[in-house]
């Protein structure tokens, strides 16, 4: 179960943020020099396998209480936040993400820069590093905090790595950013995740014996996704009630 | 220092995000039941409603005033 659950949780995430790094290299790839966007990618890859490389047998090494005190805690204020994001962007209260909006202004942007000399275009290389680096960063933390509290920080790699792979191959094939993934509803997923196991290891480090033991993990899932549901729906009414302005979507 | 304050600006945001209420709850939370832990008794039952309670009310604060806590 933990196994599967950490598999799935770093490969959702994972996709998610890959669908964003691929509209932004998307964007600069077509509107300027190919070769340059990808030595961006790959420049950015490389240093996000590196952290997590370096990060995930350091954490791993902790003791298994304290680690997953440390961890459970971290996660329970990062799985929170995406959860947060989800709710106001499934409610109404937040845009969601438009991938062709954005590849759109990527490009504009890309087309105004000032072009470059010969040789690496160094606004494309730039824009694409930054683009995997920012959107790669939660995922090497992801795979770090939940890799070790599971001791399977290559487990996390493997699904970090599906998930680029696959997302990878659909933007090869459809060569157009991937609009039409549900993003919300994926971030939803993982950020129920997220916090399901950051309550369930907090608790653990913390001292306290679940009933039912790892099997708690389930019934807290069900009562994190529960909740959260009857959330989105409180807030849809009470925005029904009282239209408002949206606020402009952002990571 | 300009460049300080960028960074830390950046992990504040990436870690904390939108309501650092949010986040203080968690660890007032998590310190509470080290603290039952410590002291014998099994707080299994706190951590969920109370989690799940700062959720909804970091929520609530933006259903009411939608231009804070985002």
């Amino acid at each position: 179960m933990s196994s599967t659950a950490l598999f799935v949780a770093v490969f959702l995430a994972c996709a998610v943020e890959a669908v964003e790094a691929l509209t932004i290299v998307l964007a600069a790839g077509t509107a300027r020099d190919w070769r340059s966007a990808l030595t961006g990618v790959g420049a950015g890859v490389v240093l996000l396998a590196a952290t997590v490389a370096v990060l995930g047998p350091a954490v791993s090494s902790l003791p298994l209480r304290d680690l997953r005190l440390f961890v459970g805690g971290l996660l329970l204020v990062f799985g929170l936040q995406w959860l947060r994001k989800a709710i106001l962007r499934a409610s109404g209260y937040k845009t969601l993400h438009d991938e062709d909006a954005i590849f759109r202004e990527e490009q504009q942007a890309a087309r105004a820069a000032a072009p470059d000399s010969a040789g690496v275009d160094w606004y494309t290389f730039t824009v694409s590093f930054k683009g995997v680096l920012l959107e790669g960063l939660e995922v090497a933390f992801i795979v770090v905090t939940f890799g070790g509290a599971q001791h399977n920080v290559g487990l996390a790699a493997l699904g970090a790595a599906a998930a680029a792979v696959v997302v990878l191959l659909a933007g090869v094939l459809v060569h157009r950013p991937l609009s039409r993934v549900p993003e919300n509803t994926m971030k939803f997923a993982v950020g129920a995740m997220l916090t399901t196991f950051g309550m369930f290891w907090a608790g653990e480090g913390a001292g306290v014996r679940w009933p039912l033991g790892d099997a708690a993990i389930i019934v807290l899932l069900a009562l994190t996704l529960g909740a959260t549901g009857a959330m989105v729906l409180w807030l849809r009414r009470r925005r029904e009630r009282s239209p408002l302005e949206l606020e402009p979507a952002s990571a | 220092m300009r460049y300080l304050r960028t960074f830390a600006r950046f992990w504040w945001d990436f870690i904390v995000g939108d309501d650092w209420r949010l986040a203080v709850g968690v660890l007032a939370t998590v310190g509470v039941v080290v603290v039952l832990a410590d002291h014998g008794t099994n707080p299994w039952w706190l951590l969920p409603p109370a989690i799940l309670g700062l959720l909804a009310i970091s929520l609530s604060v933006v259903a009411r005033s939608p231009d804070d806590g985002r």
